[in-house]
C-alpha cells in the first residue's frame, strides 16, 4: 500500500457495483484506498485517462495458482517451461507456457489488469505449501479455499448428524489452514477412490461412512450459512467430465433451495462447463448447458463460474482424483495422483484442447453457452486455470461473450460436431461491456464476499485497471479484435494505489495480502477438542501440534473475523 | 538439572519425524532413532566464519562470498537438501541474480525419479495413506531400517490406521540385491540380481496383463513361480504401495526402472489401488526441488546464465558442470560434495573459489576459501521443510545461538550482491 495520492482524470468509468455505466469521472486515491476528491491535497500524481476505460482490478475467484498440484504439474511438464516471458533484471525471470512460475503468475495477472486471484483447492495438510507458493506470487492479493468434501471429520460428523461439531470443525479447519472458505470436490467420491471407486450420483454411499454426497453437500451448506462465512460453499460437483452429468449438477444445485442469504449466494458451483454434458456416452455427448442455465436463472441463491476451455495447451489438476485417473485412461497421457492422509486426494494430467476434436470443441462451446445463457449477475468468467487453459486468455472469453461475429468466425475453425450438439451457433446474446466488467470484477468480489474489492466506490481498495478502450465509442460486437487487444494489456494496473504495470511493462514489484477467515467465535470450539486429539492420534501421520499454518509464517496475512 | 522436554521435528532423514522430544537443558534428544539423535546431540561445529582459514566476522565472510559470486562468470550453487525452504528460495533468487547454476543433492540420488515423473507422472500418496490403508507394502531397492529407521514404525510396516489394525493386516515385501536388515522384517524377501530391476518389473507387468507365457522360467535370478506369487499378491491387495530407493534409481536402467515401475502401478490401478513413492534421503531434499520448481520452473540442474532458467540434467547437474570445468566458483550449502563426488569433480572444486555454508565441518570445509557456519535448522533455527511425501512441516527453533541461520546469511549475501551489481 502506498501513501502516494493519485488523481485518475477524465476516464470513462464502468463500475457495476455502484451502477456507474460509462460515465466520465475522476477517481481519487489515498493510502491505498479510493477516496473523495476532498481527501487528496498537496502532492498528487495525475494520470490522464481521457477516452480510456477505468474499472476495478480484475478478480479471479477460481484458479489453481499455488500448492502441490500446480508444482507437480510444473515438475511433470518441463516442456511447459520453455516459454520465456521475462529475462531477469529489475524483475525476476519468469517463464511458462500455460503453467507459469510463481513470479510469472503475478506478473501476467498484473499486466492484464488483474489484482486479485484465489487458489481454489488447498489440500488442508499441505496448507503451508500452498501459502509458501502464494507468498512467492508478487503483485496480487490472494486467498486459498481448503477442501472439505472427503475429509474424514466431515464424513463422520455428517454421518452422526452432529452439526454443531461440523460447524466447529469448519471454523477450526479454516483457522488452521489460514483458508478462506469451504471448497468441496467430488464429495465422497475421492474417499471411494481409495477403494478404486467413485460417487457418481448424489445417493451413492461413501464406503465406510454410510453417508451420501447429498448429505455432505447439504450439511456443509447449512453450517457454512450458520457460520455466516463471507463465501458460500464452493462446489465441484460429483460426476465431473461424464456425459449426462448435467442432471447431477442440477440435482446438486437443488440442495441449496432451502437456504438463503441476503448478501450472497448460498452455493457457488464451479467450472460448470465440465459438469454440463448431456447424452449417455462419448458417442452421443451433447450440451446440457441450456438446462443448467435455465435452472440457475430460475433461482436467486446460486452462482456459477464457467470453466471455459481455451484451445491449446492446458493441464488438468483437481482434487477429483478418480476423475483424473479416468482422464488418464481416456487419453493415455501422463498421470500424477496424490492420496492425502484422511482428507482427500488429487490428480494431474496434461491435456490440449484441439478445435477439430469433437469433444474439445463441444467443451469449448458449452463454456460459452453458459457464459451467454446464464444471467450476468450469476456467472463469473473463469478458465479454471490451468484446467481449461491459461488465465491470460480471459480477454478472449470477454470478447467472445460480447461479439456474435467473433463467435461465428471461431465456429468456422472448430469441429462441426458443435453445430448439432450445442446451441452456440444459434445464440444471439451479446453481453455488454458493463456485464463483462461485472463478470470479471464486481460479481466475483460479491461471490467471495469481499466488500472492498471489485468496485471503485469510496472506501474500496485502490486496485484499478485502465484500458485503451473508450466505451462510448467502441462497438464490441464488431470491434472484437480491438476489445481483445485492449483487455490483454492494461494501460495502467494500479494495486493498492501503486502503479505496478504500464502498457505491458512491469513498473514495480509489490506484495499483496493473503486473506483468511476466522469464524471461531461463531462455534463451540471446545466441542471438537477430544475428537481432534483422537483422530490425529489414530489416523494422521503427524502430530496435531504440528498441523496447520500460523499467521506469522505468512508474508502479509489479513484476518477477516466473521460477525 | 531439571529436564525441559519440548516437541521438535527431526531434521535428519526424509521421514521428518515430528513426534520427537528435545531436552533443552541437557541438549539431548528423546525418542529419536540413532541417526536423528546423532544430529540432535552436541557435535563438533565450525567455530567462526573464515576466509582462507582466518577467523573473520559474518559480515566480512559474507562480503567476500558476495564478491566471489559477482566476479564469477558462472558460479555453481549446490546442496540445499539439508536446509529450510526459506533459505532455498533465497538461494534460487541468488543464483538467478548472479547468472549461475542451481543444483541440489537429488542430482546425484533421486533425479532418475524426477525424469520418470516427466515421462509418466507419479501416482502417489502421502505416508498417512500408507499407514491407514496399505495392506501391502513393497520396499524396492530401499532399506528403511537403516536409512529411515523410524519409517517402518511410524508409517509403513507396524503403523496402525483406519483399515490396518495390526501388523498381520499388512504384507511386507522387500526386493533387493542383498539381504538387508529391512529384509528381516518382511513377510517375503525377493533377492534379485544386480541390474535386473527393469526386466523383473516387465515380467510382473506381463503376468498381470495376462501375458504370462512371455515370461521365461527365471528373470534376474527370480523364479517365475515367485514372480507369479508376487504379482498375485499385488493384484489381490486392496491398497498397495511401492516405496523405492537408490537401489533402483542408481542401478542399471536408472530412470527407466522407475518409469517401468510407474507403468506397473498404472496397470494395477485398473484392477485395485496402488501408489508408488520414492524414499527420499535428506530431511528437506523434497523442498530443494519444490522451491526452485515454483520459483524457476525446474527442480534441479538449472542454469541461469542467460538470465532465464534452463533445465538440462546431464549438462547443468553439478558433477557434469564440475567435470567440464564449466563453473568458476562454487557455493556449497548443507551438503558435502568433496566426500561424495567423484575425484574428477572434486579436482575442479579444489581449483576454484569455494564458499561453504554449513553448521558442521566436513570434507568440503577443507577446500573452501570462505567458510560460513550456520545455525542448525530444527534446533537453532526454524523454517519449512517437506517430508519425503511432500507434507510440509515448520521445523522449530528451541535453542538460542550466536550462529546465523542459513536464511539470515543468504539474505545478507543477496543484499551484498545487489549492492555490488549496482
Ligand atoms: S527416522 Fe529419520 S527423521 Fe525420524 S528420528 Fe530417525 S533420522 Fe530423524
Ligand atoms: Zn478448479
Amino acid at each position: 500500500m502506498s501513501d502516494i495520492m493519485l488523481h485518475i482524470k477524465n476516464g470513462i468509468v464502468i463500475d457495476p457495483k455502484n451502477g456507474v455505466n460509462a460515465e466520465k469521472m475522476d477517481i481519487f486515491v489515498k493510502n491505498g484506498k479510493i477516496v473523495e476528491e476532498s481527501e487528496v491535497s498537496g502532492e498528487v500524481k495525475t494520470i490522464d485517462a481521457s477516452n480510456k476505460l477505468v474499472v476495478a482490478g480484475g478478480f479471479d475467484m477460481h484458479a489453481h495458482i499455488a500448492g502441490s498440484k500446480i508444482n507437480v504439474g510444473r515438475e511433470m511438464r518441463p516442456e511447459e517451461m520453455r516459454t520465456v516471458r521475462l529475462i531477469a533484471g529489475k524483475f525476476r525471470a519468469s517463464i511458462g507456457r500455460v503453467l507459469l512460475t510463481s513470479p510469472a503468475i503475478g506478473y501476467e495477472y498484473a499486466k492484464m489488469g488483474y489484482t486479485t486471484a484465489f487458489e481454489a483447492a488447498q489440500p488442508p495438510v499441505g496448507a503451508l505449501h500452498t501459502h509458501e507458493e502464494l507468498d512467492a506470487i508478487p503483485m496480487i492479493d490472494k486467498a486459498a479455499l481448503p477442501v472439505f468434501g472427503n475429509w474424514h471429520f466431515v464424513l463422520k460428523y455428517v454421518a452422526e448428524k452432529d452439526f454443531e461439531k461440523l460447524r466447529a470443525f469448519i471454523a477450526w479447519a479454516l483457522e488452521r489452514t489460514k483458508g478462506f472458505g469451504v471448497k468441496v470436490v467430488n464429495p465422497g467420491g475421492v474417499e471411494a477412490w481409495m477403494y478404486g471407486g467413485n460417487c457418481k450420483s448424489l445417493d451413492d454411499e461413501v464406503p465406510g461412512f454410510g453417508v451420501t454426497p447429498r448429505e455432505i453437500i447439504t450439511a456443509l451448506i447449512q453450517e457454512t450459512e450458520n457460520l455466516n462465512l463471507c463465501h458460500s460453499v464452493h462446489l465441484h460437483c460429483n460426476n465431473l467430465g461424464t456425459p449426462g452429468n448435467y442432471e447431477t449438477t442440477i440435482e446438486s444445485m437443488k440442495l441449496a433451495s432451502k437456504f438463503s442469504n441476503e448478501k450472497r449466494q448460498v452455493l457457488h458451483v464451479t467450472h460448470v462447463q465440465f459438469n454440463s454434458y448431456a447424452g449417455s456416452s462419448w458417442r452421443d455427448v451433447a450440451s446440457g448447458a441450456a438446462e443448467v442455465a435455465k435452472y440457475v436463472n430460475s433461482v436467486d441463491n446460486i452462482t456459477i463460474d464457467m470453466g471455459q476451455p481455451i484451445f491449446g495447451h492446458a493441464t488438468a489438476m483437481t482434487g477429483d482424483a478418480p476423475f483424473q485417473f479416468t482422464l488418464h485412461k481416456l487419453t493415455g497421457a501422463r498421470w500424477s495422483n496424490k492420496d492425502s492422509e484422511i482428507e482427500g486426494g488429487a490428480g494431474i494430467v496434461p491435456i490440449a484442447y484441439l478445435p477439430k476434436n469433437p469433444v474439445h470443441a463441444l467443451q469449448w462451446a458449452i463454456g460459452l453457452e453458459l457464459g451467454l445463457l446464464v444471467d450476468s449477475d450469476k456467472v463469473v468468467l473463469s478458465t479454471d486455470y490451468p484446467n481449461g487453459g491459461p488465465f491470460t486468455e480471459y480477454p478472449y472469453v470477454m470478447a467472445m461473450l460480447m461479439s456474435k461475429k467473433m463467435r461465428e468466425k471461431e465456429l468456422e475453425r472448430v469441429s462441426p460436431y458443435v453445430q448439432k450438439a450445442t446451441n452456440l451457433p444459434s445464440i444471439d446474446v451479446e453481453k455488454t461491456l458493463y456485464e463483462v466488467i461485472h463478470m470479471t470484477r464486481s460479481l466475483p468480489a460479491r461471490v467471495m464476499g469481499m466488500d472492498s474489492k471489485g468496485h471503485l466506490g469510496v472506501g474500496a481498495d485502490a486496485d484499478i485497471a485502465i484500458y485503451d478502450l473508450n466505451p462510448l465509442e467502441v462497438d464490441p460486437s464488431n470491434d472484437f479484435e480491438t476489445v481483445y487487444k485492449a483487455f490483454k494489456t492494461a494501460v495502467y494496473t494500479i494495486k493498492g494505489g501503486e502503479i505496478i504495470a504500464k502498457e505491458g511493462e512491469l513498473v514495480k514489484e509489490v506484495w499483496g495480502r493473503t486473506f483468511w477467515v476466522d469464524a471461531r467465535n461463531k462455534a463451540a470450539m471446545d466441542a471438537i477438542e477430544s475428537d481432534l486429539d483422537d483422530m490425529f492420534e489414530k489416523y494422521y501421520s503427524l502430530q496435531r501440534v504440528n498441523y496447520g499454518v500460523e499467521e506469522a509464517w505468512i508474508k502479509k496475512p489479513e484476518r477477516l473475523v466473521m460477525g | 538439572m531439571a529436564e525441559e522436554l519440548v516437541n521438535v521435528i527431526c531434521t535428519f532423514c526424509g521421514s521428518v519425524c515430528d513426534d520427537v522430544l528435545f531436552d533443552v537443558e541437557n541438549y539431548k534428544g528423546k525418542k529419536f532413532c540413532k541417526l536423528g539423535s546423532g544430529k540432535f546431540s552436541p557435535k563438533e561445529r565450525i567455530k567462526s566464519p573464515m576466509i582462507d582459514g582466518k577467523e573473520v566476522s559474518y559480515e566480512e565472510a559474507i562480503e567476500k562470498a558476495a564478491e566471489i559470486l559477482v566476479n564469477a562468470k558462472r558460479p555453481l550453487l549446490y546442496g540445499w537438501a539439508s536446509t529450510v525452504n526459506e533459505a532455498i528460495r533465497l538461494g534460487v533468487i541468488l543464483t538467478e541474480k548472479v547468472g549461475g547454476i542451481y543444483d541440489q543433492c537429488a542430482s546425484v540420488c533421486h533425479a532418475p525419479g524426477t525424469l520418470a515423473l516427466i515421462e509418466e507422472g507419479v501416482p502417489g500418496g502421502s505416508l498417512g495413506e500408507i499407514k491407514n490403508r496399505a495392506d501391502m507394502v513393497v520396499f524396492w531397492g530401499s532399506n528403511p531400517l537403516e536409512a529411515h529407521p523410524r519409517h517402518p514404525m511410524r508409517y509403513s510396516v507396524r503403523a496402525k490406521g483406519l483399515l490396518i489394525k495390526d501388523r498381520k493386516d499388512r504384507k511386507v515385501v522387500v526386493v533387493d540385491v542383498r539381504k538387508t536388515k529391512s529384509a528381516n522384517m518382511a513377510d517375503l524377501f525377493i533377492k534379485i540380481k544386480p541390474g535386473y530391476d527393469y526386466p523383473i518389473i516387465s515380467a510382473l507387468r506381463a503376468i498381470i496383463k495376462g501375458e504370462e507365457s512371455a515370461v521365461p522360467s527365471e528373470v534376474g535370478g527370480v523364479k517365475k513361480e515367485l514372480l507369479k506369487e508376487l504379482a498375485d499378491m499385488m493384484v489381490n491387495a486392496k491398497y498397495g504401495a511401492v516405496l523405492y530407493g537408490l537401489g533402483v534409481t542408481q542401478s542399471r536402467g536408472r530412470d527407466r526402472n522407475i518409469e517401468n515401475a510407474i507403468k506397473l502401478i498404472q496397470l494395477l490401478n485398473r484392477k485395485t489401488r496402488w501408489i508408488i513413492w520414492p524414499m527420499r534421503g535428506h530431511y528437506n531434499v523434497v523442498g530443494a526441488g519444490e522451491v526452485p520448481a515454483w520459483e524457476a520452473g525446474y527442480t534441479y540442474a538449472i542454469d541461469f546464465s542467460r538470465g532465464y532458467p534452463r533445465f538440462s540434467p546431464g549438462e547443468f547437474s553439478a558433477n557434469e558442470v564440475l567435470q567440464r570445468k564449466d563453473c568458476d566458483a562454487a557455493l556449497i550449502i548443507a551438503s558435502d560434495p568433496v566426500a561424495h563426488f567423484p575425484r574428477a569433480s572434486v579436482a575442479h572444486l579444489k581449483k576454484i573459489p569455494v564458499i561453504q555454508i554449513d553448521p558442521f565441518p566436513n570434507m568440503t570445509t577443507l577446500v573452501s576459501n570462505v567458510v560460513i557456519p550456520s545455525a542448525v535448522a530444527g534446533i537453532e533455527a526454524e523454517g519449512t521443510a517437506y517430508r519425503m511425501d511432500g507434507i510440509p512441516f515448520r521445523v522449530k527453533k528451541v535453542v538460542e545461538t550466536e550462529y546465523w541461520s542459513d536464511e539470515q546469511i543468504l539474505e545478507k549475501m543477496l543484499e551484498k550482491v545487489d549492492q555490488l551489481m549496482g
